[in-house]
């Protein structure tokens, strides 16, 4: 009667073996699929006129995307510019000067600032960002502004990317060995010194990767931005200009895709952009930051 | 010299250390002060009545309702299809293997693709189907979104059980599967921390349910009904120009702020304590 017990544990094999394949091929679905309902507006026009073409008139089925493209890039750009000297400010401080007290006081604020939905980013920006921007920002550089425009996008997404660049400088990090800070510390460099020329410098891939990361995700972001950015289809030329970016783009019109010819091709390629894009950052910077962890282990 | 740049800098690091970690109460502060003002009893024990969206009477009921029904459906599924693969890749699988390695890194990329690429995945399913927007729509979508999740947290809990303990397990003749169970049953706070991340995230998304599940002002009694989700709600009270329903905006956002504090709060709370209980 032992067979059960190894009849059974076989079964489970195969059957777990089973699911985790078939989950796997779930990025390669999710490919497919959005390529699958693009095609109709990959046939019909060409790959650089939707990428590089300003004109945007559903009805006429002429589908520019380029306004859409600036607009997720300034926010992004804008995002990582507020973002990235702030987090290494943090991480370095966390990591390196502050007292394990403090380290364990902060750490968990900003897993707690991970846990907002995007939505309640979205109100606290229209609350707070747009009227600081219009009242106080805004009147210094330019005549008039709603507010709603892609710095406030910007500044709404940087606070959300905070806890995910953070926590992954923190862990970078930690994996460059005491003994190399140590090492430093003996012949004379100052702890300033050490972190500068030790610390970074041995953490130069981490920091690539958690900006890259940090972009993906500021790029995919959808109801924070949709909320504060304005959205008209324009290409923003200032800070002030109003911005409309891809995954707004797509929340923004799901209800009139399917009455209009092409119109849900169009946003599926948008998604399919997303996605690749966002794919491809996450690929490139897991890879590296898995050679980190390995390489300390 | 030396000195003067180390301490500008170290003045940098302790000020953007505390803006960091200020926004949190900054974002609940405008929040709640915003929105307690407009919440009362009928707010969360009412569905919306007949001219809620200019302004009278009800109640926001069917979009925690919703919220719940989708968070819930779609963590238990979620749940059935992630604990076997945790499972697989930690103790079918060996060591280190490739598949455990690939699946890793396919959960890597899936936890960053955003909620709007599965949601605009999760409507091109349901058309080729022949759905509709309804609850069961919704569950899928999210489902695909927190699966990420929960394998990522669980395979975090499950590593971090010991060598030995699974090596005396083998020794004393149990199977993978039986050894499985008894891992398992070790990573148990792990386990309760990734779901309620994993809810946390559910509860909280917007963009994943607004192709899929729609939105409705009763509370939906079958999967094939459409499901209002509070995300959704407070965002479609607040582009309406009407200061009241506004107001509703920032009352449903209070509700919102305080079911999410509460999973985040308890989430660390469970990982601190029952892990005191490990070996």
């Amino acid at each position: 009667m032992k067979n059960i017990r190894l009849i059974k544990d076989s079964i489970f094999s195969k059957v777990f073996f089973t699911l985790t394949i078939l989950s796997i091929s779930t990025v390669v679905l999710l490919g497919l699929g959005l390529y699958y309902k693009s095609i109709p507006i990959l046939d019909s026009s060409s790959l650089s006129k939707l990428l590089f073409s300003s004109e945007w008139k559903p009805f006429k089925e002429a589908f520019g995307f380029y306004p859409f493209i600036m607009g997720t890039l300034w926010v992004t750009v804008i995002s990582i510019v507020i973002a990235l000297p702030l987090s290494l400010l943090t991480a370095i401080y966390l990591s390196e000067y502050a007292h394990f007290r403090v380290r364990k006081l902060v750490l968990p604020l900003i897993e707690l600032l991970s846990g907002i939905p995007p939505v309640l980013f979205g109100v606290w920006g229209v609350l707070v960002i747009i009227p600081i921007i219009q009242d106080y920002i805004a009147p210094h550089f330019v005549e008039f502004t709603t507010g709603y425009s892609v710095l406030a996008g910007g500044i709404v997404l940087a606070i959300m990317i905070f806890p995910l660049i953070i926590s992954i400088l923190i862990e970078v990090f930690d994996n460059v060995p005491q003994e190399l800070r140590d090492a430093s510390l003996s012949v004379g460099a100052t702890q300033w010194q050490t972190i500068k020329k030790v610390l970074l410098r041995k953490s130069v891939a981490g920091i690539i990767a958690a900006t890259v990361l940090a972009i993906s995700r500021a790029f995919g972001e959808t109801i924070a931005v949709l909320m504060v950015c304005g959205n008209l289809a324009q290409i923003p030329h200032s800070l002030f200009d109003s911005g409309y970016p891809l995954p707004a783009l797509i929340a923004n019109n799901y209800g009139e895709m399917m009455s209009i010819p092409m119109y849900d091709s169009a946003l599926m390629f948008a998604a399919l952009l997303l996605f690749v894009i966002i794919f491809l950052f996450n690929a490139i910077s897991r890879i590296i930051l898995f050679r980190i962890e390995k390489s300390t282990t | 010299m030396r000195k003067l740049e180390e301490n500008i800098f170290k003045v940098l690091m302790i000020l953007s250390t505390v803006l960091i970690s200020s926004t949190l109460f900054w974002i609940i502060y405008t929040i709640f002060s915003k929105g307690l003002g407009s919440l009362n009893w009928d707010m969360v024990s009412k569905i919306p009545e007949g001219g809620f969206y200019i302004g009278k009477g009800g109640g926001i009921l069917n979009a925690i309702i919703g919220s719940l029904y989708i968070t819930i459906g779609s963590t238990l599924l979620g749940l059935l299809v992630s604990i076997p693969i945790v499972i697989y890749i930690n103790i079918y699988a060996k060591n280190n293997s490739l598949l455990a390695n690939i699946t890793r890194l396919s959960y890597d990329i899936l936890f960053g693709i955003p909620s709007i690429v599965y949601g605009a995945f999760g409507f091109a399913i349901m058309v080729y189907m022949g759905l509709k927007t309804s609850l069961l729509a919704g569950i899928i979508t999210v489902t695909l979104m927190i699966i990420p999740i929960l394998v990522r947290a669980m395979d975090e809990a499950i590593r971090v059980v010991p060598e030995d303990m699974k090596n005396s397990v083998y020794s004393l003749g149990a199977t993978r599967y039986e050894t499985a169970k008894i891992v398992l049953r070790q990573s148990i706070p792990g386990i309760v921390t990734a779901i309620l991340l994993s809810f946390g995230r559910a509860i909280g998304d917007a963009a994943c349910v607004l192709f899929t599940a729609g939105f409705t002002d009763s509370i939906p009694t079958s999967l094939d009904q459409p499901a209002a989700t509070l995300p959704l709600s407070i965002f479609f009270q607040l582009s309406s120009p009407i200061q009241e329903v506004q107001n509703r905006a920032y009352a449903a956002a209070v509700v919102l702020t305080i079911i999410v504090l509460i999973i985040s709060i308890t989430a660390k709370l469970v990982s601190k304590n029952l892990s005191k209980n490990k070996i």
